[in-house]
């Protein structure tokens, strides 16, 4: 079949899928396409005239790209695969729906990178971050980190690679070749230790432990080893004077070798610094001016799932994704210093999507929302481990209502829930999927596949 | 009341599958029945002196982390050997219950040496044993009860002739995925590849390895009031139905 016929074949099964009732179509074009002929994705993409952008991460990826999207929408049309279907079926449906498209815009799973990159070619590839992550699916971090190096040793020459400094796994890749490195230089918002759970805790080049002279994010920070000296490279892009606003907000100073700029972004926490510079230092790779990239990052207002407000009637309920320690625990942190809430709910699947190894729950540190915390209602297919995990932790069974079923665990958190305020809820992917789908059959949302085409 | 000490091996190195989990159900168990739970780290460049600890705990890390730890575990072998023959109990699991046994032999047919604890030894695999697992085990004669647990491990474990597994595999693979046993149980020192955490959905086998602890403290062992196990119990369930709905299969 020539390439132009199996992509009007698999655009159809899409809509089919939509059709059919059984699912958002974000992947189904992508797969049947990757069936009939594995290298159209190749030639599709070499279609591009601007080329493509690759962001890879443990953490972020989905806000990341939604951030780039925003700062280079205005100058481009892009293939965006923006409900974050990132695995190459993922990248070819996205490709298959944006014709016209000039650059291509994908956030690629970890594991899925070596041969996103070699099919894609793109000019550029910006990688966040490294945490351990679904073990079950992934394997241990020092396999993922091991890819990256191969997929980064292979990029085209004259790619740009940008990546994050104050990642000691991430900011040791391929450093002797021209890169960009972006991190956080503001030692006020220094945790006062390592969490419970971080991961790369000890030199890369030669095994003896780092010192910190700020820890940022898990294992992200300033760090240096006392052995080797391998210490953070320096940084061309940094944010500085952060300025935390609970849940509503967090501004910076975006240094760049183009001057310093004031930044207020809509989304809150420290872990949306990280992901508006890699956004920023991505932008700019792609040759975006500093006036540019600063619009699109106040224009942006929040990425699928990752932190959604939703109003449902006189109530509102906040969605904020979790799927791992480390980003669970910045969740954690953030709420904490919005003031803890009195009522929670969690929804816990094990899906193949979620993990199917539930363990990483203790991993994470919920304990600092037991300062306020009066109710919570634990949700989803392990919502009895999770009820367990705040049991230990501390919180009475009194206070744990477990609701397997998500729709009863919703209604039951809106009962709780007083008129005009806010019910928060933590959810791991497939059941913030479920909770959106529940929410928009009650009319309060957009399916995602709806708002993947606007 | 008395007071129990915990031993725990290495945690900054191996805390891979939420350790700290099975940490919390021995402090929490402990406190409800009003006993006092001290945990003491043990890492590089401690000293084990045998009837300071009523229990030890080792867990699991990632290949690095262990090879970082191995010298100085082995070396921990005797002092640790001389501890539980002198009644002290330990769990080990995944990572920790491989290095505790004679050695693991990595994939270029290299050897490093374990603790010799447990009379077993482990061979890297090709593939991953992945899953939810049911055991039946039977530590007290006549009393059979199940262990739910999620694994996770390339190393198939052998167990020497003659060494008692820690229970029978109802569902998942197990110690090699062929054998249908799990574990290893040396006396008082148990081993397995179950994470998940391993103790909060198994209640009764924290309650026996706290029982075992108290009895090397005071000589006695202590008579346990139930507590209200209800969310322990649902949790046990849905990690039981996995592991017979899709537990066992690569």
């Amino acid at each position: 079949m020539p390439l132009s016929a199996e992509v009007l074949f698999a655009r159809a099964a899409g809509r089919l899928s939509r059709l059919a009732g059984t699912g958002g179509g974000t992947t189904v074009p992508g797969k049947l396409l990757w069936k009939l002929d594995p290298g159209a994705v190749d030639r599709l993409a070499a279609r591009l005239p601007q080329g493509s952008a690759l962001i890879s991460a443990t953490n972020g990826k989905t806000t990341t790209s939604a951030m780039v999207a925003r700062i280079l929408s205005p100058s481009l049309r892009l293939a965006h695969n923006r409900a974050g279907a990132n695995l190459v079926s993922g990248v070819a449906s996205a490709l298959l729906s944006a014709s016209g498209a000039e650059l291509g815009l994908f956030e690629v799973d970890e594991a899925a990178l070596p041969e996103v990159a070699r099919r894609l070619r793109p000019r550029a590839l910006c990688l966040g971050n490294l945490f351990r992550d679904q073990l079950d699916r992934y394997g241990e971090l020092e396999l993922v980190a091991e890819r990256w190096r191969a997929a980064v040793v292979d990029l085209p020459v004259d790619a740009q690679l940008v990546v994050n400094g104050d990642d000691p796994q991430v900011g040791d890749l391929n450093a002797t070749r021209p890169r960009i490195v972006f991190g956080v230089d503001d030692p006020r918002h220094s945790s006062e230790e390592l969490p419970h759970a971080a991961d790369s805790k000890w030199c890369v080049r030669c095994g003896t432990p780092y010192a910190y002279a700020a820890v940022y994010i898990g294992h992200l920070g300033d760090y240096r080893c006392p052995a080797c000296g391998h210490t953070r490279p320096p940084l061309d892009l940094s944010a500085r004077e952060i300025q935390l606003n609970g849940l509503e907000s967090v501004s910076f100073s975006l240094e760049t070798p183009e001057g310093a700029r004031r930044v207020e972004l809509a989304v809150p926490g420290l872990y949306n610094v990280y992901n508006a510079l890699a956004a920023a230092s991505l932008a700019r790779a792609l040759g975006f001016r500093l006036d540019e990239v600063v619009a699109g990052l106040e224009g942006f207002s929040a990425a699928f799932g990752r932190f959604e407000r939703i109003a449902l009637g006189d109530r509102t309920l906040l969605v904020l994704l979790i799927k791992n320690p480390a980003g669970a625990n910045e969740v954690v942190r953030t709420l904490v210093a919005a003031g803890a809430p009195k009522l929670l709910l969690v929804a816990l699947n094990d899906e193949l999507a979620d993990g199917r190894d539930v363990s990483w729950i203790w991993d994470v540190d919920f304990e600092p929302l037991l300062g306020g915390l009066e109710r919570l209602v634990a949700t989803g297919e392990r919502a009895a481990e999770l009820a367990l995990r705040f049991k230990y932790a501390g919180l009475p069974s009194e206070s744990i209502d477990v609701v397997p079923e998500l729709d009863a665990a919703l209604d039951h958190g809106l009962e709780l829930t007083a008129a005009g305020s806010e019910l928060v809820a933590l959810a791991t992917y497939t059941a913030m999927l479920a909770l959106r789908d529940l929410v928009a059959r009650r009319g309060f949302v957009r399916p995602y596949w709806e708002e993947a085409a606007a | 009341m008395s007071r129990i000490v915990v031993g725990h091996l290495f945690p900054d190195y191996l805390n891979i599958y939420a350790d700290r989990g099975n940490i919390a159900v021995f402090a929490r168990r402990a406190a409800w029945r009003r006993h006092e739970l001290e945990v003491r780290p043990l890492g590089l460049g401690d000293e084990i002196r045998p009837g300071e600890h009523d229990l030890y705990y080792i867990g699991g890390g990632q290949d690095r982390e262990q090879a970082l730890i191995a010298p100085a575990l082995e070396a921990f072998g005797e002092p640790l050997r001389a501890a539980i023959d002198g009644g002290a109990a330990l769990l080990a699991v995944c990572g920790g219950y491989q290095l505790l046994g004679r050695f693991y032999r990595d994939r270029s047919g290299d050897e490093l040496p374990g603790a010799g604890l447990f009379p077993l030894h482990t061979v890297a695999g090709e593939r991953r044993m992945i899953g939810d697992v049911l055991l039946e085990c039977e530590l007290d004669p006549g009393l059979r009860r199940t262990l739910a647990g999620f694994e996770n491990h390339a190393g198939r474990t052998f167990l020497d002739e003659g060494a008692k597994p820690l229970g029978r595999v109802l569902a998942g693979f197990g110690n090699d995925g062929e054998s249908g046993y799990e574990g290893c149980r040396a006396g008082r020192a148990l081993g397995t590849y179950l994470h998940g955490p391993l103790l909060p959905r198994n209640p009764w086998l924290a309650d026996w390895l706290l029982a075992q602890a108290i009895a090397h403290r005071t000589g006695k062992p202590p008579t346990f009031e139930p507590l209200p196990d209800e969310f322990e119990a649902a949790a046990h369930d849905v990690s039981a139905a996995r592991a017979y709905a899709r537990g066992g299969r690569y």
